[in-house]
C-alpha cells in the first residue's frame, strides 16, 4: 500500500535529477528517456523508454531511480521498459544539445532521423564549431554515439547520432 | 484471439536469430582486423542482445508458465532453438561476417519494417525500434561489401567466396510453417515469401556495385523452424549456457 502520498509532478521531480551514467551533464529526463510516472493502488511505476534496445545503461539507471526513490520514502516502485513510440534523438531539447555540445560531444540534429546513415550530414566540431569534419568511426564508446574528427582543429570528438 | 503456442514460437524464432547472431558477433571483439570495426561488431551484438532480451521477455509472458528471457536464453536445449541456420555459422573471415550481415540485415530491414504493422502492439514497437537499428546495421555491412568486392584481388575472390558459401542458407529466410500461415491470417506475423523480391533486388544491386556474382538459386539449407540446427548451434550453446548449467540461477 502507498503510506505517503506523491503526485506525479513531485515524482518526476525527483527524477528529473537523474544523470545519465554514459552522459553525465545530460539527466533522463533530458535526453528523452524518461516517460511518465504513473500512480495505482500497487505504487508508483516509472515508465522509461530505452535509446537503444541494447544500452547498458538501462540497467544502472532502474538502479538509481529505485535507489533515489527509496531515499526519499517513495514506495513501492516498479519500473517498466516501453519501447513505443521508439526513443528518437528529437525529444532532445534544444538546451540540453547545448550542454551536449559543452561536454564535447556534437549533438544530434534535429528531424534528420529518416536517414539511417548520411554521410553528407553537416556534423560540426563542438571544439571550433567548423563544418569540416570526418568520419572516423561510425560506432564509438557506446551504442549511441559515432566518432569524427574535425579538420580544421583535428581534435577527434564524439557525435550523438541522430536516431 | 491467437493460439499462444503459436506466437510463443514465432517469439522464440525472432529472439533466438537476434540472440544467436548476437553471441557470434560478440566472438570478434579484440579480433576484428581495425579498432573502428571491433566497435562496430560488438555494438551490432548489443542492439541484438537487446532485441532479444525484449522479445524473449514477451516470449515468457506469452508462453504464461513463469519463464524469464535468461530462463528462455539459457535453459533450452538446442532441438528447443528455432534460429534460421545463416545466424549460427562460424563468422569465418572478416568477408564472410560482413556478406552474412548483409544479407540478414537487408532481410531484417524488410521484416521489421513490416512487422511494425504488427496487430501484436508489443511486436510492433519492438519492430518499429529495431528497424532503426537494423538500417544502420545494413548501411555499415553494404559499404565493407562493396569495398571488399570491388577492392584487391583477394578481397574480391574471399567476399565472392563469402557470398557463394552462405547463398544455400538464405532460402529459409522466406520460409514459412503453420505457426506463419496461422500469425499472418491474425495479422500478428509477415508472409516472409513476399519479402523475397525486394530482398533479391536489393542484394543484386549492392552485388553488382561491388563487382560480384550474384549466386543462382540451388539446393537450400533448411531445418531450423523444426528445431534442428548445423553442427555449429550446439557449440555455441555448450559455451553461452555453461555458467547456468554449471551453477542453475546463479547471480552476481
Amino acid at each position: 500500500m502507498v503510506t505517503t502520498a506523491y503526485t506525479r509532478e513531485e515524482i518526476m521531480g525527483y527524477l528529473s535529477e537523474i544523470a545519465d551514467p554514459e552522459i553525465p551533464v545530460l539527466t533522463i529526463e533530458e535526453i528523452g528517456m524518461l516517460r511518465d510516472v504513473l500512480i495505482t493502488e500497487k505504487g508508483y511505476e516509472i515508465i522509461l523508454t530505452p535509446t537503444y534496445t541494447g544500452c547498458p545503461a538501462m540497467g544502472i539507471i532502474e538502479e538509481d531511480i529505485e535507489r533515489l526513490l527509496a531515499e526519499k520514502g517513495v514506495g513501492p516502485v516498479t519500473v517498466k521498459l516501453v519501447y513505443a513510440p521508439a526513443w528518437t534523438t528529437d525529444w532532445i531539447t534544444d538546451a540540453a544539445k547545448e550542454k551536449m555540445r559543452k561536454y564535447g560531444i556534437s549533438p544530434p540534429e534535429h528531424s534528420s532521423c529518416s536517414q539511417a546513415f548520411s554521410v553528407g550530414s553537416s556534423v560540426s566540431c563542438p571544439k571550433c564549431g567548423s563544418a569540416d569534419t570526418q568520419l572516423v568511426s561510425r560506432f564509438g564508446a557506446t551504442a549511441c554515439k559515432a566518432l569524427y574528427k574535425c579538420n580544421s582543429c583535428k581534435e577527434p570528438f564524439e557525435h550523438f547520432k541522430c536516431h | 484471439m491467437a493460439d499462444q503456442n503459436n506466437l510463443f514460437k514465432y517469439l522464440l524464432r525472432l529472439g533466438d536469430n537476434a540472440l544467436v547472431l548476437s553471441h557470434r558477433l560478440s566472438e570478434w571483439c579484440s579480433r576484428a582486423p581495425l579498432i573502428e570495426e571491433d566497435l562496430a561488431l560488438t555494438n551490432f551484438s548489443l542492439d541484438m542482445i537487446g532485441r532479444a532480451q525484449a522479445l524473449l521477455k514477451y516470449a515468457g509472458e506469452v508462453e504464461g508458465k513463469g519463464r524469464t528471457e535468461d530462463d528462455l536464453a539459457y535453459k533450452r536445449a538446442e532441438r528447443q532453438f528455432y534460429n534460421h541456420l545463416v545466424m549460427e555459422l562460424p563468422n569465418g573471415d572478416f568477408a564472410f561476417t560482413m556478406a552474412r550481415q548483409l544479407l540478414v540485415s537487408a532481410f531484417e530491414c524488410l521484416l521489421f519494417e513490416a512487422l511494425s504493422n504488427s496487430k501484436d502492439e508489443t511486436i510492433a514497437a519492438i519492430a518499429a525500434k529495431t528497424l532503426k537499428e537494423v538500417k544502420y546495421h545494413r548501411a555499415h555491412a553494404e559499404d565493407w561489401v562493396i569495398r571488399l568486392g570491388d577492392g584487391t584481388e583477394e578481397s574480391y575472390q574471399r567476399m565472392q567466396h563469402a557470398v557463394n558459401a552462405l547463398w544455400m542458407y538464405t532460402g529459409e529466410l522466406f520460409e514459412a510453417d503453420e505457426v506463419d500461415a496461422e500469425l499472418i491470417r491474425e495479422g500478428i506475423a509477415v508472409d516472409q515469401n513476399s519479402l523475397r523480391p525486394q530482398w533479391q533486388e536489393y542484394i543484386g544491386q549492392v552485388l553488382t556495385e561491388a563487382k560480384l556474382q550474384v549466386p543462382a538459386d540451388g539446393y537450400m539449407q533448411t531445418g531450423s523452424r523444426k528445431g534442428i540446427h548445423t553442427e555449429h548451434l550446439g557449440h555455441i550453446l555448450s559455451e553461452m549456457q555453461y555458467l547456468q548449467r554449471a551453477y542453475p540461477d546463479a547471480t552476481w
